[in-house]
């Protein structure tokens, strides 16, 4: 999606020496206009919002039970008084994919901005530091990154019982690498830029230099990572969950509910198992599209500058 | 280029120290003691002693380190409380299966992704590219595992094509191929999964290159199309995937545990899960210190790849 470049104002119609003049907005080069003009950002975010409605207010207009076992009306096919049918225990699938919804969404929010926070201050600590101390630093995220998040979830969740909370811990300790290394990158690239060198003369402290120049200067990358968070980690449950490693019953997740998806299909109950594949893909597509959209925006308005 | 190798290998090192502290702290984290779970609930205190004392489990922290960085480097990764064999015997076993695997359909996510990607480049703006995108963008979006269900939905279940899973009991590497067609699921899954990355990557280093100086030369002079796509364009963009596959190892790799345990592929992955499900430890952590060795040489692997194909690279560090 190509944004508009937005003229300086004053200057109308006249193309100074040296090509267009752009405005800069504040130390963020990520553009609400752009991203509000963005048809792939502002879709990816109508169906979020919508996600957003379906799981937590859905629940309330759609009142049925999703947690007590029911043989009689197990595996029933969709139709009568269950729209998308009913699973195995007698569940209703739609009640139960708007309550799954819910503990996939707040896991996706939570570790994205919790990840984030973290790893961009670890990556502008490292990068502002440098040397040995850098080194060290970076080392441990390497050795993080060596070895597939997945693999460490798995071991963990194969020795605890997780629930909701500890998982999200679990994810965001696993996570915050993935930001911390572009954020380092982007301060290291920082460190040399004359503004941050003149605020040094300035006789910044480090602290004021970390927060008010690396930190701005650096939102785009992690905005863009967040939402990258969220579908992965929202994936990243419902692959556990999948694998049977998921928190125990009652919980709800749009994984658990393809546990048995192999065996469903095969046995020919195919609507147990596309509902929940469906708003898994939409919810990871739409967050991912958001993120791409601010991807091309933040690296359009960096190559105009 | 001496200097910047060195560099690499000396990080590389610490790396895999790390990544050994991190099996080691898992080791600990394992709820209850080992010898609890190895001699089962009803063992006495003094068996419970003996076998601390034997396995050097009521030394201090820093001596047990030292004395699992030596077992390891020794090839000793513990015995498998589940199938009571080494765990070296088993990974060994299984790893040249992953080897098999993950080459194949790596091979063809290259084979497919690196053309599309230049594909894309060359018609970069285009209706042509968006479709090519957004095709690989919602397979890549697609968990890997809904992916793998609608297969075995529509090929296995629906048309009876292919097998869903793969036949038990294959004890060695020429046992993969007694039937091809069980391998082609699992291959084509974890092969979707990479050539989204490679196309993508393919893609943008290409419009780059498309935008220099040599290639305005190449036409210039009057080479025809097809020799500038082929030698100019493709063997300059092409360099950067050799790094995209070295960092790309850990998402294959987790690819891999999810495809081998839906598809019964008797390698790392179904192991890892089986072990998973039956907290069989020793296996987990044994496996973890193999993925994550083999992923920083992998990524050692191919820097150095990069440095030796690129002059550029090989003189400027």
């Amino acid at each position: 999606m190509q944004s508009e470049s937005v003229t300086a104002a004053g200057s109308p119609g006249v193309t100074p020496e040296g090509g267009e003049v752009t405005t800069r907005t504040g130390g963020r080069n990520l553009g609400l206009d752009d991203f509000l003009h963005s048809k792939r950002a502002m879709g990816g975010c109508a169906v979020v919002l919508l996600l957003v409605l379906f799981c937590f207010v859905g629940p309330l207009i759609y009142r049925t039970n999703t947690t007590a076992v029911n043989l009689n009306n197990a595996n029933l096919p969709p139709g009568g008084g269950h729209p998308l049918g009913t699973d195995e225990y007698g569940i209703d699938i739609l009640g139960r994919l708007m309550v799954g919804g819910q503990s996939s969404l707040e896991l996706g929010f939570a570790v994205a901005i919790a990840s984030t926070v973290i790893g961009a201050l670890y990556g502008a600590i490292s990068g502002m530091l440098g040397g040995i101390a850098d080194a060290f630093l970076m080392r441990i995220v390497d050795t993080l990154l060596a070895v597939p998040t997945f693999i460490l979830l798995l071991i963990v969740s194969s020795m605890f019982v997780l629930n909701l909370t500890t998982i999200i811990l679990l994810l965001t300790l696993l996570s915050w690498p993935y930001v911390c290394r572009l954020v380092r990158a982007q301060v290291l690239a920082l460190r040399s830029r004359e503004f941050v060198q003149a605020s040094t003369v300035m006789g910044s402290t480090r602290m004021r230099i970390l927060f008010r120049h690396m930190v701005p200067n650096t939102f785009n990358i992690f905005i863009v990572t967040a939402t990258f968070a969220v579908a992965d980690s929202i994936y990243a449950l419902s692959a556990l969950s999948f694998l049977g490693l998921g928190p125990p019953p009652p919980f709800a997740d749009w994984g658990t509910m393809l546990t048995d998806g192999v065996n469903d299909l095969f046995d020919g109950y195919p609507w147990e198992v596309y509902p929940a594949l469906v708003v898994l893909v939409i919810t990871v597509l739409a967050f991912r599209q958001i993120g791409d959209a601010l991807n091309d925006i933040a690296s359009s308005r960096s190559a105009r500058r | 280029m001496t200097r910047y190798l060195m560099q690499r290998i000396g990080q590389s090192v610490a790396v895999v120290i790390g990544v050994m502290i991190l099996t080691f702290i898992l080791v600990h984290l394992e709820p209850g003691s080992t010898a609890r779970a190895v001699l089962g609930l009803k063992a006495t205190p003094a068996k419970v002693a003996i076998f601390n004392n034997t396995y050097g489990l009521n030394r201090p922290l820093p001596v047990q380190f030292w004395l699992y960085c030596d077992h390891v480097l020794h090839g000793n990764f513990g015995i498998s409380y589940a199938a009571g064999q080494p765990v070296s015997t088993l990974i060994a076993q299984r790893l040249p299966r992953d080897a098999v695997l993950i080459g194949i359909s790596t091979l063809l996510a290259l084979i497919i992704g690196v053309p599309m990607g230049l594909y894309q480049a060359i018609h970069h703006g285009t209706v042509r590219d968006d479709i090519v995108a957004g095709t690989w963008f919602t397979l890549y979006s697609a968990p890997d595992f809904m992916e793998a269900l609608l297969l075995i939905a529509i090929v296995s279940v629906h048309f009876h094509l292919l097998p869903a899973s793969f036949p038990g009991g294959i004890t060695s590497i020429g046992g993969l191929f007694t039937d091809p067609s069980a391998l082609v699921l699992p291959v084509v899954v974890l092969a979707i999964n990479s050539v989204a990355g490679f196309s993508q990557y393919m893609r943008s280093s290409a419009i780059e290159e498309l935008a220099q100086d040599y290639m305005r030369t190449a036409r210039a002079k009057g080479l025809s199309e097809r020799m500038i796509l082929t030698r100019h364009l493709l063997r300059n963009a092409v360099l950067p995937i050799i790094t995209i596959l070295g960092l790309s190892l850990p998402n294959i790799v987790a690819g891999a545990v999810i495809a081998e345990a839906i598809f019964n592929f008797p390698g790392m992955g179904l192991l890892f899960w089986q072990s998973a499900l039956s907290h069989d430890f020793p296996v987990m952590l044994g496996a973890t210190l193999i993925i994550g060795v083999a992923t920083v040489v992998g990524n050692l692997a191919a820097d150095i790849a990069y440095g030796v194909l690129d002059p550029r690279i090989r003189h400027a560090v």
